[in-house]
């Protein structure tokens, strides 16, 4: 029996959202008595044997260049021999791009219950109980796996990561792989920038920009924390901003440390998309903004006066 | 070319979120509801738009849920389904709820199987996913764009940090969200039409549920806002930085 953790990895690197799910799992692993195993598939330039800070014991690497583009079908075929091999009870992901492909597909393979968007850890006095978001982050719901074998899909940036002592042992596992049916023929990703989903730091605005041409203050504010950028559902449909930076109820949900809304009303399908954020900061010329009743700190005022000013006084605390 | 496209109800984005029976059940009490709305704008209408280029493609509709789902199935055929199916059963477990479109999805050698992303009440991101691997089918999960080139789909997917274009060979199972469609309205003629279009109703084969549901809560409310003048932007920039301690 173990608890196993899939370590989500892109172009030879481990994903923070990995981390995230390692303290977790390895907590879960503490929780039921039993030890914390992960699986890594394809290539990965990046030591492995540090992630045991997070409390896994022993990673499984198949290293086989098939694995370094995800096809759901190979993945989760290979990740069930991982688990079969190492008894697996509870299987952890991240609810993240690669884990909403690959955590229902192997529920479906091994019939064992999944609970996608976790928030918390389980409660496993009697049962197995895990708490998620439902109505898009407006309410919780505790589910009960009823299956031997149980599968997690932690939402990203939902738990702490712990950094401990320790190193773990990566050992090759020797799996079958057949050969992908969906083929990555083009990729593009945009260098440099934090992905929407991981971002500490998440600078959004909405339509009090007035146009596209005024989101170099938005971009340069985001800049200075080095947060992502996102835009409100009109922003994005009326082709301001593209269609990935959309946050809301329709669009990304997200759940940052700081989120900071600028010239965003508040309507209640964008707070379900951001609502679980810790700290959120609404900028707002207009004081009745809904945004203003969900927010930590706010400042009444014109953005295109206080974007600005809030830029220059982050620089001068960075220094 | 056959297209069945999985039809979720769920409460309008609006709809207050409150529970009933000790917080274990949703309560309905006043609640809209709407088509999931990645269902309705992304999966349906890019099934719609594939047929508007090839008229001898079919759209199937179907939904798990009982004779209350039927008006939200009714409004789906209003914009453009062929015809649809309604498995009499109400459960909030993915595992079943997959079970059972996939009885459907069996019999009628589909080239493409459309979900949502997810829906907006159970946000399980699942359904898709489950299918597949029930089905034994690909799966691209997360789609921006989706063309056909002959008897392969070219699915654009989001990837952490950007986008990947993909090639699969047909039947695939492929879950939509914003960017692969743009939301429609449904026209008289639509409504009309909608009425006589074939919805048939079948019971629920036998399958097991994995999980159930046993408590709803609510966040915490926030404690409400501080407000800083305009004209003290470096006040707020320094209670983020020393009181929130957010950068």
């Amino acid at each position: 029996m173990s608890v196993l953790i899939f370590i989500d990895a892109a172009d030879g690197h481990v994903k923070k959202a990995s981390f995230e799910v390692l303290s977790y799992g390895s907590k879960v692993a503490e929780q039921l008595g039993t030890s914390a195993e992960a699986v890594v598939l394809g290539s990965v330039t990046e030591d492995l044997t540090s992630l045991g800070k997070y409390g896994v014991k022993k990673i499984h690497q198949v290293s086989n260049d098939l694995l370094n583009h995800l096809d759901s079908q190979v993945y989760t075929n290979v990740i069930a021999q991982v688990a079969q091999a190492t008894g697996a009870k509870v299987i952890v992901f991240s609810n993240n791009v690669d884990g909403k492909a690959i955590a229902p597909r192997l529920s479906a393979k091994l019939k064992a219950g999944l609970v996608s968007g976790a928030v918390a850890l389980p409660e496993t006095a009697s049962g197995f109980v895990v708490r998620k978001t439902v109505f898009s982050g407006k309410a919780f719901a505790s589910i009960s796996i009823n299956t031997d074998i149980k599968i997690i899909a932690l939402n990203p940036n939902a738990y702490q990561v712990t950094v401990g002592e320790g190193t773990a042992e990566v050992v090759p596992f020797n799996a079958t792989v057949e050969t992908a049916k969906v083929k990555v023929v083009n990729v593009s990703k945009a260098s440099g920038e934090v992905p929407l989903t991981e971002a500490e730091i998440v600078v959004s605005a909405g339509r009090g920009m007035k146009g596209p041409e005024n989101w170099g203050i938005i971009e340069d504010l985001a800049k200075a924390l080095h947060a992502a950028t996102a835009c409100s559902r009109p922003v994005a449909d009326a082709h301001w901003r593209p269609h990935n930076e959309h946050v809301g109820q329709t669009g990304i949900a997200i759940a940052p440390n700081l989120y900071i809304a600028v010239g965003i009303s508040g309507a209640i399908q964008h707070l379900a998309g951001v609502n679980r954020s810790k700290i959120i900061v609404v900028i707002n010329k207009d004081p009745e903004a809904p945004f203003f009743k969900a927010a930590d700190y706010g400042i009444v005022g014109d953005a295109f006066e206080v974007v600005p000013k809030m830029t220059e006084a982050i620089k001068k605390i960075k220094g | 070319m056959k297209i069945l496209v999985c039809i979720s109800k769920t409460p309008d984005t609006t709809a207050k979120i409150a529970f009933t029976d000790n917080n274990t059940k949703f309560d309905t009490n006043g609640v809209q509801w709407i088509i999931n709305p990645y269902d309705e704008w992304y999966s349906l209408v890019r099934a719609i738009e594939l047929k508007e280029k090839d008229t001898s493609t079919a759209i199937h509709l179907v939904t798990v849920g009982g004779v209350d789902a039927e008006p939200i199935i009714r409004k789906a055929l209003a914009l453009g389904g062929d015809e649809a199916f309604r498995i009499n059963a109400d459960s909030h477990d993915s595992y079943y709820i997959a079970s059972q479109i996939a009885e459907i999805a069996n019999q009628g050698s589909y080239d493409i199987i459309f979900t949502g992303k997810e829906t907006i009440d159970y946000n399980g991101s699942s359904i898709g996913g489950l299918l597949a691997g029930l089905l034994n089918k690909p799966y691209v999960a997360l789609a921006t764009k989706f063309e056909l080139s002959g008897t392969k789909a070219v699915v654009t997917r989001e990837v952490d940090g950007g986008e990947e274009v993909c090639e699969v060979e047909l039947p695939v199972v492929v879950s939509c969200q914003k960017g692969i469609a743009e939301q429609r309205i449904p026209n008289m003629r639509g409504i009309m039409a909608a009425r006589t279009k074939p919805l048939k109703v079948s019971e629920p084969v036998a399958a097991d549920t994995l999980t159930s549901i046993t408590s709803f809560s609510l966040p915490p409310a926030k404690a409400g806002v501080k407000l800083v003048p305009a004209d003290n932007v470096e006040e707020l920039v320094r209670l983020l930085h020393e009181e929130a301690k957010a950068f």
